[in-house]
C-alpha cells in the first residue's frame, strides 16, 4: 500500500466507512442518473431500430414521425443524454468512493443539477418528438428550430454545470482537508473529466446563446454560420473524449482489480488524462476540412494539434497490456500472448470493458483516416464516419458502461450481482458485439462506396450505384435488430439488480498501484497552471481563424425550417 | 519522472511514427499543393441568383479541355441538373447554397465538399472515366434531403 493509499484509508477510517462502500445519500445522487440514463438508451435505441426499418423500407413513416425525427431523437438520446446522465452518475459514484460522505451543499448541489439535466431532456424531447426540431443532433445553423428546443438544451447544459460545480467543489475541500496529499486516483480522473466537459461546452453554449437563440426567437434574422459551426465543433470534438474518459477510468481503475492485478503507474495515468485535457480542444476544424472560409494553413495546424492525442492513447494501451501480461505472468502464464489465456472472460465485469478495448483498436485507426488532412475527403459525411462513432461510443464506451453497471447498480442499491445476472450479462454482451459488428462493418464498407450519412430512404435515379448500397443497409438493419435485443436483455438485467437480486454488499473493485511504480509528482495538482495551458492552446489555434470569420464574415444567413 | 523502459520504446516508436505521418501529410500539403476545398470567396446567400457567375449556373467552356461548373444547391436540388462533360476534360467546380449548408459529393471520385451560404466553395476534377456519375447533397438540410442528387455524363 502507498502513501496516498494509506492516507486515504486512514481518511475513509475516520470517517466510519469502509474502503469500497459509497454513502446512501451519495448513493441515491448518482443512482438517479444512471437510472435516467436507462431510459433515454431504451428511447434512444428504440428510435435507431425504427430508423434502420424506415431506412430499410420494411415499414413506412409511423404516425408522421419520419426518418429525420428518429434520426434526431436517436441521436439526442444516445449521443448526448445516455451519455451524460451514465457518466455523471459514474463520476458521483467515483467520487463517493474517493471522499466517503459528501457535504450537504456539494450534494444538493447535485440534486439540482440533476433536476436542471432532466428538465432539459424534457423540453428536448417534446419539441423533437413534436417535430420543431428536426435538426439532428448537431442542429447547424441555419436550421431553425423552436426556441424551447434551444432553451431545453440551455438547461440541460447548465444543469452539467452545477454538478460539475459540486464536484470541483468537493474536491477542493479534499485537497484542503488534506495539505501535500494527492486526492486519489479516480477522483483526479473524475474531475479531469468534469473539466474537459465544463470548457468544451463553452462553445456549444455560446453559438446557443447568441446566435441560434436569438435567431429563433426573432431577435436576430441572420446568422454568421461559419462561425456558429465552429463553435459546434470546438465543442464537438472534447465531447468524444467527455465519452472516453469515464471508460478510461474504468479501464485504469476498476479493471486491474477485476483480472486480479494492480494499477501499472498512478503517475502515467494521471499524466495521460492531463494529456487529454490538454489535447481535446484545439483540434475541432479536423470535423471542418471540407468547409470553405477557413484556411487550409489552419486546418492543417489543427490536424497535428488532433493527433497528439495518439500520445496519451499508445499510453493508456500500454498500460492495460501491461497490466494484463503482469496478471498473466504471476498466474505462470508463458510467452507473449500467454496472459490471453488468464483472462475473467465468464466475468461480465470484465468481458464487456474489454471486448470494448478490442472495438477500441480499429476505431482508433479508423479516427486516424478520419482526421488526415487529405483522406478526410474520402469519407467526410459518408456512412464510414457512422460506422466509426458507433464502434467508439457504441462499443468501446457503450460496453465498458455495461459492464460497469453489473457491478455498480447493485452496489448502489444495496443489493448483488448474482451468478444468474453475470450470465445474463455474457450473452447481453455477445449480443451488442454481434449486432455492432454487423452494423459497424456495413456501415464503414459502403461509406467508402461512397454511402452518404444522414440519408433517409434515397432512390437516386434508381442509379445502380445505389443497388449495391442495399445489402448494407439490410446487414444494418438486422444489427439494429440485435443490439436492440441487447438493450432489452440489458435493461431486464437492470432491473434485476436493481430491484430483485438478494440484498448484500456489491465490491466496488478498484486497483492499488504496483509496489515499484514511482511516487507521483505534485505538479498534476497545479490546477492553474493546467487551465492557464489549456486556454493557451485554444487561443494559439483558433484566435487567428475566428479574427478571420469576424472580419470577413458574409452577409448573414436567414434561418430556415426545412421539415 | 520514470517511465518504464519498455513503455519508453513504446511512445518513442509512437511518436516517431507519428512524426514521419505529420511530415508526409504536411509535404503533400504545401509542396504538393493537396489541399482540402478551403475557398475563401463570399457572396450575399439572399442575393445568389443576382450575383455572378451563379446568375447563369451552367457548364462554361474556358480553355481546352477545361470548364468551369457553376452550382447552386439549394433545398432540395441542384441547378443545373444533367450536365455532359467530355472525356479528360478539367472541371473546376463552383457551389454555393441559396439556403442551408448543402453538401456537394460526386460519388466514386474524390469530389466531397461541403457548401455553405454565405461563402463559395470550389474543386477541381478531371474526369479520365466515360460514364454516369452520381452527385448527392450529404449533409442533411431538410426533409427531402435524400432526394437532392444529380447526374453528370463523361461522354467520349
Amino acid at each position: 500500500m502507498n502513501a496516498i493509499s494509506k492516507k486515504l484509508r486512514q481518511f475513509e477510517m475516520e470517517r466510519g466507512l469502509p474502503a469500497t462502500v459509497i454513502g446512501i445519500k451519495e448513493a441515491k445522487l448518482a443512482f438517479a442518473h444512471v437510472s435516467f440514463s436507462l431510459v433515454a438508451l431504451l428511447i434512444g435505441g428504440l428510435c435507431g431500430l425504427l430508423q434502420t426499418m424506415v431506412r430499410t423500407g420494411v415499414i413506412p413513416e409511423i404516425a408522421g414521425v419520419g426518418y429525420y425525427e428518429l434520426l434526431t431523437a436517436h441521436g439526442l438520446m444516445l449521443a448526448i443524454v445516455f451519455t451524460t446522465l451514465f457518466i455523471f452518475g459514474l463520476l458521483f459514484s467515483f467520487l463517493g468512493q474517493s471522499f466517503g460522505r459528501f457535504e450537504d451543499f456539494p450534494r444538493r448541489l447535485g440534486w439540482v443539477g440533476f433536476w436542471f439535466m432532466i428538465l432539459g431532456v424534457i423540453l428536448v424531447t417534446w419539441m423533437v418528438l413534436a417535430g420543431e426540431a428536426s435538426v439532428l443532433y448537431t442542429f447547424y445553423a441555419p436550421l431553425k428550430a423552436h426556441p424551447v428546443f434551444y432553451i431545453g438544451l440551455v438547461i440541460f447544459v447548465v444543469g452539467t454545470w452545477i454538478a460539475s460545480g459540486a464536484m470541483f467543489r468537493m474536491y477542493a475541500d479534499y485537497k484542503r482537508e488534506h495539505p501535500g496529499v494527492h486526492p486519489p486516483l479516480q477522483a483526479y480522473m473524475s474531475i479531469m473529466t468534469a473539466l474537459l466537459w465544463v470548457v468544451a461546452t463553452l462553445g456549444v453554449a455560446a453559438t446557443i446563446l447568441f446566435q441560434l437563440l436569438p435567431l429563433s426567437l426573432g431577435w436576430t434574422d441572420k446568422v454568421g454560420i461559419e462561425l456558429s459551426r465552429t463553435l459546434f465543433w470546438y465543442f464537438g470534438h472534447p465531447l468524444v473524449y467527455f465519452w472516453l474518459l469515464p471508460a478510461y477510468i474504468v479501464w485504469y481503475t476498476v479493471i486491474p482489480k477485476i483480472v486480479g492485478g494492480k494499477i501499472f503507474s498512478d503517475a502515467l495515468a494521471r499524466m495521460s488524462f492531463l494529456l487529454f485535457l490538454l489535447f481535446s480542444f484545439p483540434v475541432g476544424f479536423h470535423h471542418q476540412l471540407l468547409e470553405p472560409g477557413i484556411s487550409a494553413f489552419w486546418k492543417y495546424v489543427q490536424v497535428v494539434l488532433t493527433f497528439l492525442v495518439i500520445i496519451p492513447s499508445l499510453m493508456t494501451a500500454f498500460s492495460m497490456f501491461a497490466t494484463f501480461e503482469l496478471v498473466g505472468r504471476r498466474k505462470k502464464a508463458t510467452g507473449i500472448f500467454g496472459w490471453v489465456k488468464k483472462m475473467p472472460y465468464r466475468d461480465v465485469r470484465f468481458l464487456a470493458p474489454f471486448i470494448g478495448m478490442l472495438f477500441f483498436i480499429p476505431a482508433g485507426a479508423g479516427g486516424v483516416i478520419n482526421a488526415s488532412h487529405q483522406l478526410n475527403i474520402i469519407v467526410h459525411n459518408t456512412l464510414w464516419v457512422t460506422g466509426h462513432f458507433h464502434i467508439t461510443v457504441g462499443a468501446a464506451v457503450a460496453l465498458t458502461f455495461f459492464g460497469t453497471a453489473y457491478w455498480l447498480v447493485p452496489l448502489l442499491r444495496g443489493r448483488t450481482l448474482t451468478s444468474a445476472m453475470n450470465r445474463l450479462g455474457l450473452v447481453q454482451t455477445a449480443a451488442w458485439t454481434i449486432g455492432m459488428l454487423f452494423m459497424s462493418t456495413a456501415m464503414h464498407i459502403s461509406g467508402l462506396l461512397g454511402n452518404p450519412r444522414r440519408t433517409g430512404p434515397a432512390a437516386y435515379f434508381k442509379d445502380s450505384l445505389v443497388a449495391d448500397w442495399i445489402p448494407y443497409h439490410v446487414a444494418m438493419a438486422i444489427g439494429g435488430t440485435i443490439l436492440f435485443i441487447s438493450i432489452l436483455l440489458f435493461l431486464y438485467a437492470m432491473f434485476q439488480l436493481a430491484f430483485r437480486t438478494p440484498k448484500g454488499t456489491e465490491e466496488f473493485p478498484i486497483a492499488e498501484t504496483e509496489e515499484e511504480a514511482m511516487a507521483t509528482p505534485l505538479f498534476f495538482e497545479n490546477w492553474k497552471l493546467w487551465i492557464f495551458v489549456t486556454f493557451a492552446l485554444i487561443a494559439f489555434a483558433y484566435t487567428v481563424p475566428i479574427w478571420h470569420m469576424i472580419e470577413n464574415a458574409p452577409p448573414g444567413a436567414p434561418g430556415w425550417k426545412l421539415w | 519522472m520514470h517511465i518504464h523502459r519498455l513503455e519508453k520504446i513504446w511512445l518513442i516508436f509512437g511518436a516517431a511514427m507519428l512524426g514521419v505521418f505529420l511530415t508526409i501529410i504536411g509535404v503533400s500539403a504545401f509542396a504538393s499543393g493537396n489541399q482540402p476545398p478551403s475557398d475563401a470567396t463570399l457572396i450575399d446567400p439572399t442575393k445568389v441568383d443576382q450575383t455572378k457567375p451563379f446568375d447563369k449556373p451552367g457548364l462554361k467552356k474556358i480553355d481546352d479541355d477545361r470548364y468551369e461548373a457553376i452550382i447552386v444547391a439549394q433545398a432540395f436540388q441542384f441547378t443545373p441538373k444533367d450536365m455532359v462533360i467530355p472525356k479528360g476534360a478539367t472541371v473546376d467546380f463552383l457551389v454555393t447554397s441559396k439556403d442551408v449548408v448543402h453538401g456537394f459529393e460526386i460519388i466514386k471520385t474524390n469530389v466531397n465538399m461541403m457548401v455553405v451560404p454565405g461563402h463559395i466553395n470550389s474543386i477541381e476534377y478531371t474526369f479520365k472515366e466515360a460514364g454516369e456519375y452520381l452527385v448527392v447533397c450529404n449533409e442533411y438540410c431538410g426533409s427531402g434531403h435524400h432526394m437532392m442528387a444529380t447526374k453528370i455524363k463523361v461522354v467520349e
